[in-house]
């Protein structure tokens, strides 16, 4: 069939197929092998540097470095004014790094802008780098020396650089005659052949290997290489001997002999994943072989320098003029393809080919594919090939293959077919010329999607970036939000626009889509010295919280405080209070807080509990006085240990409190003066502790200590209701036992309180005796209950029978336990049956 | 172990594995053996989301009390400090790194956890005295509602009802948004609000922004509750100071519960055993974790105390009776079934011992001719008598120096139900207590006028009376075994912010307008959007859901109130509540209370 045109068989059951990418746009004045070179990975960018290695420094002739893409756009070039490179690689986010003789990395972005630099070291410094690698294993891109004194030294992850020495090699006097990274249990080692030795480099170790089966004629080693996933090896001797095996050199998966002897210029492998043909694409300068564990090989003549990328799926070829793709062809693919295949997808290709030519024999193909019921099997095959072709014609004969046998299915899931007709589309689109990203459908799927469209937002190809995501229905967050806010970032650094412009162009794009963070992209313009920039954007940004920090960075900090207040986050506030605090002059600060009552009533607590004489200041300024006041009488609990310290403060708070036109309080600060004096006095007299001490217990304490006169007196002078100086009394003299002193006072006049209370504080001290003087003394209506409390329970129902009331009769019955008292028990029932009577 | 939370008609079990995972999220980034330090008011809280077991298994192996001072010796990896944000706090971790050892060897790293949230400000604090770069990782961890029951969450933010109204200080109201919005995120948008109050507003007006601000976070989780209400409490300030009257409110009135924990006098729990005459009664007291999960606890918590002896007693024959039947067990079979029953009879006995006991203490103080009167001055205050007089009872209470948290109580219970004193009065009052209790009072004295609890009439017209008949407050003839509405929490007074919660259900505010004016604050209603798939299609029957949220707290004859609200049969409206912090009158007004002692001479 047309498609196999170009397919080169290795072995019995694999074909190589070559496939130009694209023809390269550059118009390049030199050869290539006069530019010191650098292609990424997963279809990345080439870096050039011409006229690295001239001597003479003519202006003319400077070093320049150029960057390309895949399909030989140019993307930016800058002339070179570092030092000299020995070696450019590009790390697995697409920087690129010049490794230069003295040791020191320099990292540029894909647009030539510089980023940073890094130095391997002082040895290195020292001793020049003779070669160096770049490499990339799980823990990031890494860099291999190998130095003028022929130790090598590495670093595993340029962004977290730990810097390894490894052990010396055998022989220090040559270097070796070719080297390679290694990764193996997740230790970066090195694996160097020095004529027919071969030796495994770690920290601490340098072992001799040697691979299994190796053919004893097989002679000097020239070339190694590593595959993408560094599981295996393949060594090129100087007899045109090939060695294939696993990295950990336990077994041998091919070898293969030919008649070249030149040292290859260059050798990577060729292998799909999963393949069971494993291969090495070996180049000369004019000559290109495909080489596995077979009798034969497939060789290419080659017009001009070409050099080889190594993929993980296949290898590119680019020169001069074109870019190629050599690969294996996968298994569904070749079903499909092979001449006279009979596979189902086969068969199911051109029975769709014969229906759209309206011939029967669509339907003998189709009825061959069902009766094997391999139908299922055929749609599969044909969206699984139609991902490997890079032919938009031939993806769709594919598809239309498999849409065609899935009408004639029942039951076929169509997200299989869905997903792959989105992904081709999504692959012709980065692959188109103007863009040059040439993924294969595999590379694709390893890259994953988050990482391609971080690589176009790199490629500042934001609209294709952002289509994508639509096209895809990327949640907005992941998707559209994240390329429009790198946009942002990337629009407030053209200072050829004005701020106004800027900001406005920002919004109109990204509006109040989801997960935008303003903020960052107010950061950032902040960053380019765009204050100004920056604040209009912070407008736009939703989170308040947000704004606080930058505006405080930008010394707006009385925006900042606005800002901080609304969001309604207090410790915002309490944050921006304190940075002006610190900024502004007092006054300023207090006016500023004037204006902002939340801020300021938040400033209040921190100074309550930070520094008090600030909080006095505060409430100066608003002449609020009734605090002022407040504040004084803490001050005379709290700071002030003299007495007369106490006093004036307390005088301070009466002050106050006078302004304040709180009466009541005045008062009672000036009699609490007064009490603090006679307090004072007391002390000194009776020698005993009476400083603070309410009234209360001050009049008691004097009683206690039978100074009757003296409690008199303070009964007077701060006017206690006669009520409340007869409950303390009595109560006080019942404490002290006093009944004699008590019993004078019941009879000094009639008892505000009435006499039940003597009753209880007596029943309450134990002295039923006392009690039952004053009980006869109870006013009618509280005669049961003071009998009850002592106990006189004949009497109480004497006066519960008097009252004639059921409730005081059940009261006191309550109290009775029939033994004992079975006369009254007998007397409150003969009454209440009486009244049950009437 | 956590069954107790997800009995209700939300399921807060998820809220508290949300808060594990966070948790161990957290532990685990400090990799090897772990001390904590714990600012000791977040012990309580905490432990209703982890318990110790949780904290071991991921290598914490000493606990220590945050204190100034040298960090006791422990051979641990990491020292982390759990704190919440306040400088005072700052001060005492700076002190205990200043004064670690630098020469020790093994050093040990430090890590602080801000509860519940990070802070800008604390860290500014830290990084002045030079110690934030000691600290390796400085996380947060959200911990703003803790579930407490199937129905119930609270944010134990001791001091918020103080913050919010005496010192305008909003960050609980911040935390109480943040904690809403985490709700939401778990349990879906909440399609309505509505709110009284200033400090609701401020809420509410938050969680609409913090909605706004993460717009790209559309919420599409069916939403669990229809309605949000924000209560401030200072919209009711009447409810806390009255006595409660359930059984669970008077434990917490007489004990205090912590935590979900009580402590009760030991005497009355000792074991009965026979044999042990001698032995020593237990001296520690009694410490009892109270929650659904008990069920017998879960039917008598929510009673009027005077329906409990009842149910007491009818379980006890229940269970006797129960016991009993092993007498009638013959066949293998029946004595297999009995005693695969023993554990269940078993715990069921020891929480009827329990709870015979918790009774009879709660009982001797109820009896008390104090109890009575304190309860007869409340009632009669709340239903309007006699409010605009100096009252006896209150006069000699002061006379005889009962507890000053009694007085307050009593004397801002009469202000609130007058809507303020006659100044004399007010006066009278004010000079008795600092008379009587010490002049230092006259700071707490003006708290409680800030908070509006006491205050001079200016007015000079009562609303009181109006909102008592519109809200119906007052029921005469209240029901206890039986009840037929919410007034049997106080055995007359039905709390006004539960009848608000009522009226709101049905039949809507409009038609309380007037009275909705009388009270403080703003009254408003706010609608989330929610996406057209997420529109609940009611199926006929089924009960909407209200989270009652009470900011500045909640008592436990309101939370019953509410449950009872909910369990009515035609009421149609099934309540989840959320709280500052759950409180009682005492600890209410312990708060509000200027700490004041004269320095010694």
């Amino acid at each position: 069939m047309a498609c196999s045109w170009n397919w080169n068989p290795l072995g019995e059951q694999t074909f190589y197929r070559r496939s130009e990418l694209y023809s390269m746009a550059w118009d390049l004045a030199e050869e290539l092998r006069d530019c010191l070179m650098a292609a990424a990975p997963y279809g990345g960018p080439i870096a050039l540097l011409k006229n690295n290695w001239r001597k003479e420094k003519s202006p003319g002739s400077r070093p320049v470095l150029e960057i390309y893409s895949a399909a030989g756009l140019p993307l930016a070039s800058i002339v070179w004014k570092s030092g000299q490179v020995v070696q450019l690689g590009w790390t697995a986010s697409e920087d690129l790094l010049c490794i230069q003789e003295d040791g020191s990395v320099l990292i540029y972005n894909l647009f030539c802008e510089f980023k940073r630099h890094f130095s391997m070291g002082n040895e290195v410094l020292q001793n020049h780098v003779l070669e160096a690698r770049v490499f990339h294993t799980e823990y990031g891109t890494g860099v291999a020396i190998l130095t003028g004194a022929h130790r090598f030294s590495l670093a595993t992850n340029i962004d977290d650089l730990k810097l390894r020495r490894m052990h010396d090699m055998p022989s220090l006097q040559k270097p070796p005659s070719c080297w390679a990274v290694l990764f193996q249990d997740r230790v970066t080692v090195i694996l160097l052949a020095t004529g027919q030795e071969l030796y495994l480099l770690d920290n601490t170790s340098c072992n001799a290997m040697t691979p299994p089966g190796l053919s004893p004629q097989a002679g000097a080693y020239l070339q190694m290489a590593v595959s993408f996933n560094y599981r295996y090896v393949a060594l090129y001797t100087d007899t045109g001997y090939i060695w294939m095996g696993t990295a950990t050199f336990k077994e041998k998966l091919g070898e293969f002999s030919c008649d070249i002897r030149a040292p290859p210029r260059e050798m990577v492998w060729c292998a799909r994943p999963r393949s069971k043909q494993r291969a090495v694409v070996v180049a000369w300068d004019r000559r290109l072989m495909v080489a596995g564990n077979t009798e034969e090989c497939i060789q290419f003549v080659l017009d001009e320098d070409s050099y080889l990328v190594p993929e993980l799926d296949g290898v590119r070829i680019f020169s001069r003029t074109s870019h190629e793709f050599l690969h294996e062809i996968p298994e569904a693919s070749q079903e499909i393809f092979r001449i006279a295949s009979m596979a189902p997808g086969a068969l199911l290709l051109e029975a769709q080919k014969q229906y759209e030519k309206e011939s029967q024999k669509a339907d003998e193909y189709l009825r061959e594919i069902k009766d094997k019921e391999q139908l299922s099997e055929a749609v599969q095959q044909c969206i699984e090939a139609a991902g490997y072709e890079h032919e938009p014609e031939t993806q769709k004969s594919l598809l239309r293959a498999a849409s065609f046998g899935k009408c004639f299915l029942d039951r076929f899931s169509p997200e299989s077919f869905v997903r792959m007709c989105q992904d081709l589309r999504v692959l012709n689109a980065i692959r188109d010329y103007q863009i040059g990203i040439p993924l294969t459908f595999a590379q694709y799927k390893q890259l994953t999607i988050e990482v391609l469209l971080d690589r176009l937002v790199l490629r500042r190809l934001y609209p294709l970036a952002i289509k994508i995501c639509e096209y895809l229905r990327l949640s907005e967050i992941q998707g559209v939000s994240r390329i429009l806010a790198h946009w942002a970032c990337y629009k407030v650094q053209q200072k050829d626009k004005s701020d106004e412009e800027v900001a406005q162009a920002i919004n109109q794009k990204l509006g109040d889509t989801p997960g935008i963070s303003y903020s960052e992209i107010a950061g950032r313009a902040y960053e380019c010295g765009r204050t100004e920039l920056a604040i209009k954007l912070l407008e736009y940004e939703p989170r308040s919280g947000e704004q606080v920090p930058l505006l405080l960075k930008m010394k707006r900090s009385k925006l900042a405080l606005s800002k901080a207040i609304e969001s309604g986050d207090t410790d915002l506030v309490y944050t921006v209070v304190l940075h002006l605090k610190n900024e502004l002059n007092r006054g300023n600060f207090f006016m500023t807080l004037q204006n902002q009552p939340v801020a300021l009533s938040l400033y209040r607590q921190f100074c309550k509990h930070q520094e008090r004489e600030t909080l006095k200041d505060l409430y100066n300024q608003d002449d609020n006085h009734q605090e002022l006041g407040n504040f004084h009488v803490h001050t005379s609990y709290a700071s002030e240990k003299r007495i007369e310290g106490r006093v004036a403060a307390l005088q301070n708070a009466v002050d106050e409190y006078y302004k304040a036109k709180n009466e009541f309080a005045a008062k009672a600060t000036e009699d609490q003066i007064k009490l603090l004096r006679i307090q004072h006095r007391l002390q000194e007299d009776l020698d005993k502790p009476y400083l603070d001490c309410s009234l209360h217990d001050t009049i008691s304490h004097l009683i206690l200590d039978g100074k009757h006169k003296r409690a008199e007196q303070l009964y007077r002078e701060f006017k206690i209701p006669d009520k409340r100086f007869w409950w303390l009394k009595i109560s006080s003299l019942a404490e002290c036992g006093d009944w004699e002193e008590m019993e004078k006072f019941s009879k000094s006049k009639k008892s505000p309180i009435g006499y039940l209370p003597f009753v209880e504080i007596c029943v309450k001290y134990h002295n039923r005796h006392e009690a039952k003087k004053y009980a006869a003394r109870v006013v009618p209506e509280q005669k049961v209950k003071a009998f009850i409390l002592v106990g006189d329970l004949d009497q109480a129902a004497d006066a519960a029978i008097e009252h004639k009331s059921e409730s005081e009769m059940s009261l006191v019955l309550a109290k009775c336990s029939p033994a004992i008292d079975a006369t009254v028990v007998e007397k409150l029932n003969r009454a209440r049956a009486q009244i049950l009577k009437k | 172990m956590a069954a107790h939370l997800s009995s209700g008609r939300v399921n807060l079990t998820a809220l508290r594995e949300a808060g594990r995972r966070e948790l161990r999220e957290f532990l685990d980034k400090c990799a090897g053996s772990k001390a904590i330090v714990w600012d000791e008011y977040l012990t309580g809280p905490f432990g209703l989301i982890a318990q110790y077991s949780l904290l071991k298994e991921h290598e914490v192996e000493k606990m220590f009390t945050l204190k100034p001072g040298r960090l006791p010796a422990a051979d641990v990896k990491n020292i982390i400090f759990f704190v919440r944000p306040k400088l005072e706090l700052m001060d005492i971790i700076t002190e205990n790194i200043l004064s670690e050892d630098r020469g020790r060897s093994p050093q040990r790293d430090f890590h602080i956890l801000f509860v519940p949230r990070r802070s800008l400000l604390c860290e500014q604090w830290l990084k002045d005295q030079g110690v934030l770069g000691s600290f390796i990782h400085k996380e947060q961890y959200s911990l703003d509602l803790i579930p407490f029951d199937g129905d119930l969450l609270s944010m134990e933010s001791e001091s918020a009802f103080k913050e919010c109204y005496l010192e305008s200080d909003q960050t609980s109201l911040y935390h109480a948004a943040k904690g809403l919005m985490t709700l939401q995120a778990l349990y879906g948008t909440i399609p309505q609000i509505f709110g009284k109050g200033e400090c609701a507003r401020h809420v509410a007006n938050m969680m609409i922004r913090m909605k706004r601000e993460f717009p790209g976070s559309q919420n599409s989780i069916f939403p669990v509750f229809d309605t949000l209400l924000l209560l401030d409490r200072n919209v009711d300030l009447l409810t806390p100071l009255a006595t409660q009257l359930t059984y669970e409110g008077l434990i917490d009135e007489i004990y205090g519960i912590q935590n979900t924990y009580v402590k009760l006098p030991p005497e009355k729990f000792a074991p009965k055993k026979q044999g042990e005459g001698g032995k020593d009664l237990p001296t520690e007291p009694k410490k009892l974790q109270l929650n659904s999960a008990e069920e017998l606890y879960a039917e008598i918590r929510d009673k009027n105390f005077n329906a409990v002896g009842s149910v007491l007693s009818k379980k006890a024959k229940v269970i006797s009776a129960a016991f009993e039947e092993r007498h009638h067990a013959k066949t293998v079979g029946e004595i297999k079934q009995f005693v695969s029953q023993l554990p269940h009879m078993q715990a069921a006995r020891s929480s009827l011992a329990n709870h015979t006991s918790i009774a009879e203490l709660i009982k001797d103080i109820t009896t008390s001719e104090d109890f009575f009167d304190n309860l007869t001055v409340e009632q009669e205050f709340m239903s309007g008598i006699d409010t605009d007089k100096v009252n006896n009872y209150v006069e000699d209470c002061i006379a005889q120096k009962h507890p000053l948290i009694k007085i307050l109580r009593l004397v801002c219970l009469q202000s609130v139900c007058n809507s303020g004193l006659k100044q004399k009065v007010l006066d009278h009052y004010k000079r008795e207590i600092i008379q009587t209790y010490g002049y230092e009072h006259i700071l707490t004295l003006n708290n409680l006028e800030k908070a509006g609890l006491l205050k001079p009439q200016t007015s000079g017209r009562n609303n009181y009376p109006t909102i008592r008949k519109t809200l119906r407050l007052w029921m005469d003839d209240v029901n206890e075994q039986n009840p037929n509405d919410i007034s049997y929490v106080y055995s007359g007074y039905a709390p006004l912010s539960v009848r608000l919660a009522q009226l709101l259900a049905r039949p809507g505010w409009r038609s309380i307008e007037e009275v909705l004016k009388m009270l403080p604050g703003p009254h408003f209603e706010e609608r989330q959007q929610l996406p057209t798939g997420l529109q609940k299609k009611r199926q006929h029957g089924e009960n909407r859901v209200t989270l009652v949220f009470f900011l500045g707290g909640v008592t436990y004859a309101e939370i019953a109130a509410l449950r009872f609200l909910s369990q009515m049969e035609d009421g149609g409206t099934e309540y989840v509540i959320a709280t500052t912090k759950l409180i009682n009158g005492t600890c209410w007004i312990k708060s509000l209370m200027e700490k004041l002692e004269p320095a010694p001479f």
